[in-house]
């Protein structure tokens, strides 16, 4: 459990596989000074500076000057203003939809790409590639795409494609979730080709015997068994949306207005943009908070997680 | 400082390669380890700031001035944290306003005023709306330098002419002509409504020509309730009626200046007008084809509103970027760096690069080096651009660069949301006397 905590961490391959590692240290004695170099790391670039934002949040600091003390101002000045909560609520909405979005995409693609042809592997690798790109070169990409006025749609001279995307609340939250969903479901198709590769074949042949169709052993089958990956990838989606920022930061820059405004982009506006340290430790705080009681929570929706989950595999 | 991207884009007008980040001849020269300055990559720029430190350099081979280069981005960031740390450089490069006058609370710049009155010579030859920015609680904390860049009213002739109509004169020509362009399927203003600072200059230029210039002082002031002043709720108002009545090109929210590509809607005919920086011209030049070179680019200032108070030669933007120096530097390096602003930053040397290269430098003798331009244009602009800035009565600072980094943050918030109509004048007042002084 120990290893589990990181919520600031973003969502990369690497977070899975020092997740399983982690959860198999801890039974055996000596091998638990294997944990330490990782230990040490966690504790030096996580745990310090996260005990370093608790305390900027109870001080004021413009980043240049002496610290002040302030007590609970920036947590009060915070919580009431509206600003946080429409960053909340954004926060929610794009963690919620883009989820709902790329989950049964990466389910349905990872289970296809689980089928052992030829064709099938090499359609793998292209749907891999948007994971190969940067954030931000994604963002610039995107976002000269779907310039109304030099774009795709006025190039083409489609007129569907030439709407003012960023330009409309509601238009630059649906291109926000979209682009994401874009870039992160050959991740999560991945891990969920994995998980249905695990699935043993006899289970289906049993199934075929008794005269279930395909779609009767998707259900009753491959999503019953993908129980655990499920959790997995949605646990991935759901913090790593949480720290969404540098896509946000270049597609939109939080705009129009407020309205892509996330919580991590207002933590960076009022940090470095408005050079309140004090709110803005506030606002990582709420963040850490929220991933970890998420994290938590989607735990618990697995029931006790580590050792049904070697069942599984 | 949003209002440094205005800078990046204009050190990337300019400048044929754009900026990138060369090595600096040391890297990380600290505090202690004699004079240091650090300044930013970009061209012509760059070279300008290299060519005055090597003549130094050159002239004081045992007390030599360390330079670090810096990209506009990372310099911005890497400043603060160093100042704050108390490893800044002796010489620290800036745009003045409030960031300067954050340094000045923090206690980190030495207070010029005694020595620079000695400096009678420079101190006369420098622009006098540019002292405006440097000078915090009636002391000069920076001094004036490199070139003044005024936010400018830009047209295309063609789209004119296509309409049959004359430029502007007044705030009601601008609602006239609107209507008009729309008809012609060329929307009236290009602008870059995502980077926000854009949408400011707007808002600059009508406080003052509705209210004069002591409506913006008073908010600079900290004055109680500035932002609700009824000049400036006039204003608020008129800017949003132009914004209903079509005046900016469609999806205007989402082009960032960053990318020229507000600049391309003008020199490409799709928008008429553009009010926009001095800066812009010479990416206009190189990437307009024939739109500057051919004659169609045409350029005034913001005209007055009706029934205003403001003086009609007011002008707002950058009118000069700063150097102050390190409180925290040894004595020797203190006097080697103020040597090197008297002797180096405004010498002739300088004055006649910056004049080659499209720029006017903070100093009345630019005027003199005018006259050997031979392009035509470049010297109409360049005569327009000191003319402006010389005869401006009131120069403003770009409010978000005057303001402290606090309120400018809250300005371009609700300046995005005003222009987006989704807050009313009386919102954005209240929203911003909220943080007035702060």
């Amino acid at each position: 459990m120990t290893v589990t905590a990181p919520p600031v961490v973003p969502a990369t391959g690497r977070n899975v596989s020092s997740d399983a590692g982690g959860s198999r240290v801890g039974r055996s004695g000596p091998v638990a000074w294997m944990v330490l170099p990782a230990l040490v790391l966690f504790v030096v670039f996580g745990v310090v500076p996260l005990i370093g934002v608790v305390v900027l949040s109870f001080t004021q600091w413009d980043g240049l000057g002496p610290i002040h003390a302030n007590g609970l101002a920036n947590w009060r000045s915070v919580l009431s203003d509206p600003q946080t909560w429409h960053s909340v609520y954004v926060t929610f909405e794009i963690m919620i939809l883009s989820w709902a979005v790329q989950t049964p995409m990466s389910l349905l693609l990872g289970t296809f790409l689980a089928g052992r042809q030829r064709y099938r592997a090499f359609l793998a690798v292209l749907y891999f590639i948007p994971l190969l790109l940067s954030s931000a070169a994604i963002a610039i990409t995107y976002k000269a795409l779907l310039d109304p006025n030099f774009g795709l749609g006025a190039g083409l001279h489609i007129g569907f494609l030439t709407q003012d995307w960023l330009g409309k609340s509601n238009l630059a939250i649906a291109v926000v979730i979209f682009i994401v969903s874009w870039q992160f479901i050959p991740f999560h198709s991945l891990i969920y080709q994995g998980g249905v590769r695990q699935i043993p074949t006899t289970m289906y042949e049993a199934a075929s015997i008794d005269g279930a169709g395909r779609i009767r052993q998707f259900f009753s089958i491959t999503i019953p068994q993908l129980k655990y990956t499920i959790i997995t990838s949605s646990t991935l989606m759901v913090v790593g949306s949480l720290t969404f920022f540098d896509l946000i930061f270049v597609l939109t820059a939080g705009g129009p207005g407020d309205a892509t405004r996330v919580l991590a982009l207002d933590m960076y506006k009022r940090g470095f943009m408005s050079n309140q340290m004090g709110p803005a430790s506030v606002i990582a705080s709420i963040i850490v908070l929220l991933g970890l009681v998420l994290a938590l929570l989607l735990r618990r929706l697995g029931g006790s997680t580590t050792a049904s989950q070697q069942e599984g595999a | 400082m949003v209002g440094g991207g205005a800078l990046a884009a204009g050190l990337a007008a300019c400048g044929s390669s754009g900026p990138s980040s060369t090595p600096g001849s040391t890297t990380g020269a600290a505090a202690g380890s004699g004079t240091t300055y650090w300044f930013l990559t970009g061209q012509p720029q760059q070279g300008i700031r290299e060519a005055q430190v090597k003549r130094f350099n050159d002239a004081n081979p045992n007390s030599k001035i360390k330079t670090t280069e810096f990209q506009n981005d990372a310099f911005k960031a890497k400043i603060k944290t160093a100042i704050g740390a108390g490893q800044g450089p002796t010489l620290i490069w800036g745009w003045g306003g409030g960031g300067l006058k954050a340094y000045v609370e923090a206690g980190q710049v030495e207070d010029l005023t005694d020595w620079f009155n000695q400096q009678t010579d420079l101190k006369n030859s420098i622009f006098p709306s540019a002292f405006t920015a440097a000078t915090v609680n009636g002391k000069l904390y920076a001094v004036p330098g490199e070139t003044v860049t005024p936010i400018v009213l830009f047209y295309d002739k063609r789209s004119f002419e296509k309409i049959g109509a004359q430029p502007p004169q007044s705030w009601g020509d601008i609602m006239d002509l609107v209507p008009k362009f729309n008809e012609k399927g060329i929307a009236p203003f290009s602008l870059g409504g995502q980077s926000r600072w854009t949408n400011m200059m707007w808002l600059e230029f009508l406080f003052d020509r509705i209210g004069g210039s002591e409506v913006f002082q008073n908010i600079y002031d900290g004055k109680k309730d500035g932002w609700s002043d009824p000049s400036a709720l006039k204003a608020l108002d008129e800017m949003q009626k132009l914004i209903k009545a079509n005046g900016f090109i469609k999806g205007f929210s989402s082009i960032t200046a960053d990318s020229n590509a507000d600049q391309a809607l003008l020199y490409t005919g799709k928008a008429a007008m553009m009010l926009h920086g001095a800066w812009t011209y010479g990416n206009m030049k190189s990437s307009g084809k024939d739109f500057v070179t051919g004659g169609h680019l045409g350029y005034m200032n913001f005209p007055p509103v009706d029934g205003g108070k403001g003086d009609p030669s007011d002008t707002v933007g950058n009118p000069g970027q700063y150097m102050s120096i390190s409180s925290k530097a040894s004595q020797a390096d203190k006097d080697n760096a103020k040597k090197f602003i008297a002797n180096n930053t405004l010498d002739d040397a300088t004055v006649d690069a910056w004049v080659k290269s499209g720029n006017i430098p903070v100093v009345k003798s630019a005027k003199d080096k005018l006259s050997s331009i031979s392009d035509k244009n470049d010297s109409e602009w360049l005569n327009f651009v000191y003319d402006t800035a010389a005869n401006a009565k009131n120069f403003a600072q770009s409010w978000d660069q005057a303001l402290s980094p606090t309120q400018a943050e809250t300005l371009l918030d609700n300046i995005a949301k005003l222009f987006q109509l989704s807050i009313s004048p009386q919102q954005f007042a209240d929203n911003m006397n909220a943080v007035i002084g702060q």
